[in-house]
């Protein structure tokens, strides 16, 4: 009698990419909004953004249910932290309990896959990547998730970051302008979307049959979320659909 | 903890006594659930089949059940589970009634609850075998969404489990719009349904629709669909393979 199997799995990959980049006075955050499952869409319209803070937002890409809980969690001890020192959390901090509290399951990890970004104690934005168990750093930009292997050489070759292996070590926060930074996100993710069948934008069409508004859409979506000193924005892009 | 640390560091632990406290596989089984939002609510459709195995053992399971005074819940996979659900919902809406505050749990906070469960006995490798769909409406908001056997939880104008996913997702995405009539909602339902019966091995022809509104939940009485099987192909099945039977 040969000893018995799991047949199940506790871990499944729901897909997609997350981005952000580090500006002197800005912070980008965008991901798709497919979650799927094996060669399957689950749905078209999923946020894997989450606000943690004020200035603080996290995006993640992964095993859903485990972002999902791990978003909860860090929202938990946000509002006790809250209730404790009477402020917000700053981002460096939060980014810090993220590291933690990935560490924390080393032994039964989230699946998750985050890029933090926010803007620090002075204003200047700041993104920390991370692996799933929780080691981090704090870069001028990042990208995570299914499509980042295709997304991050990009964002290397744009934003020009100097080498990590510089000393004294060099900030690769980008000069670019917010409405520049924006665009390169877009284009970005026009280009993930082309050859990686995980994450992915579509265009809304419209049937004889539908009377759709435009809230309707019959397809996948690019959520960016943007964060500067007059607060936070969120704007929605639709890329070509297949 | 120490079971998990355990059980990935050392697998011979894994064995006899710790498994028969763990669910390994499903027995008893029921196949997909679809839900789709339309005007007045939500509307949901499942086969009353019980399967173990290959065999259909029993013909008349309820699948969807009514919960507390807003939501539906609609199960496919171990049918013993899904009777566990059931009765740890039984006691939320219990302790929510007893606080006699007018306040009442809708289907968002059923669909929250239900997706901690499976969560939570998906991180004690325990799980609930089960793909559930929730629907509801509270003060005019309609509500539908799914959670999975390990957590994986949305929510989205149509949602189905199992072959569901496959067969019906697809027909749904190219025929669901907003505000659904209720007869045009049960002819999409059907249609779905039809499909997986043709498809799909586990399912059976009685099923039930479900419907919640505002004002309440109905289930209809269990009804079979009409099906074709008078294909030309299917007269004389050997005619173009010689030699066989």
């Amino acid at each position: 009698m040969t000893k018995q199997q799991a047949n199940w799995s506790p871990y499944d990959n729901n897909g997609g990419s997350c981005v952000a980049i580090a500006g002197a006075d800005y912070c980008v955050i965008a991901a798709d909004t497919r979650m799927s499952t094996g060669y399957n869409i689950l749905t078209r319209d999923y946020s894997k953004i989450c606000k943690l803070a004020d200035k603080c937002v996290m995006a993640s890409s992964g095993f859903q249910a485990d972002v999902r809980a791990l978003q909860k969690h860090l929202a938990a001890r946000h509002l006790i932290y809250q209730h404790q020192h009477n402020k917000q959390m700053s981002c460096p901090a939060m980014a810090q309990l993220l590291s933690n509290t990935l560490y924390y399951k080393r032994f039964f990890p989230y699946y998750s896959f985050n890029v933090l970004g926010g803007l620090d104690n002075e204003g200047k934005g700041c993104v920390f990547t991370y692996d799933a168990v929780g080691s981090y750093e704090k870069v001028g930009y990042s990208s995570q998730g299914s499509g980042s292997t295709l997304i991050m050489p990009f964002l290397d070759n744009q934003l020009k970051s100097p080498s990590p292996l510089l000393l004294p070590a060099l900030d690769a926060v980008t000069p670019l302008s917010e409405p520049e930074a924006v665009d390169l996100v877009k284009t970005v993710f026009a280009s993930a979307t082309e050859r990686d069948i995980y994450t992915h934008t579509v265009h809304p069409f419209n049937t004889a049959l539908s009377n759709f508004s435009l809230d309707v859409l019959q397809g996948d979506k690019l959520e960016i979320v943007i964060l500067n000193a007059s607060g936070i924005r969120r704007e929605y892009m639709d890329l070509r659909k297949d | 903890m120490n079971l998990m640390d355990s059980s990935h560091s050392n697998p011979m632990s894994l064995c006899s006594q710790a498994d028969s406290q763990r669910t390994l596989y499903p027995y008893v089984t029921g196949t997909s659930v679809i839900g789709v939002k339309y005007k007045d609510g939500i509307l949901m459709a499942a086969d009353m089949g019980g399967s173990y195995g290959s065999t259909l053992r029993y013909k008349s399971v309820e699948r969807m059940k009514p919960i507390g005074k807003h939501s539906l819940l609609g199960a496919s996979g171990e049918i013993s589970d899904f009777q566990e659900i059931l009765h740890y919902l039984d006691e939320l809406i219990l302790y929510d009634n007893m606080w006699d505050d007018g306040n009442s749990l809708g289907p968002k906070e059923v669909h929250s609850y239900l997706t901690r469960v499976m969560y939570n006995r998906r991180n004690k490798f325990n799980p609930l075998w089960n793909s559930l769909v929730l629907g509801g409406v509270k003060n005019g908001q309609k509500y539908l969404g799914t959670v999975s056997m390990i957590g994986v939880h949305f929510e989205d104008n149509h949602v189905a489990t199992g072959f569901g996913n496959h067969l019906a997702r697809p027909i749904l995405r190219d025929e669901w719009h907003e505000d659904l009539s209720f007869e045009d909602g049960v002819k999409l339902l059907e249609k779905c349904m039809r499909v997986l019966l043709y498809r799909d091995r586990s399912a059976v022809n009685k099923l039930q629709i479900a419907k919640i509104t505002e004002e309440g939940v109905t289930i209809s009485q269990p009804y079979s669909l009409k099906t074709f099987w008078g294909f030309s192909a299917f007269q004389n099945p050997t005619v173009g393979a010689e030699g066989s039977w």
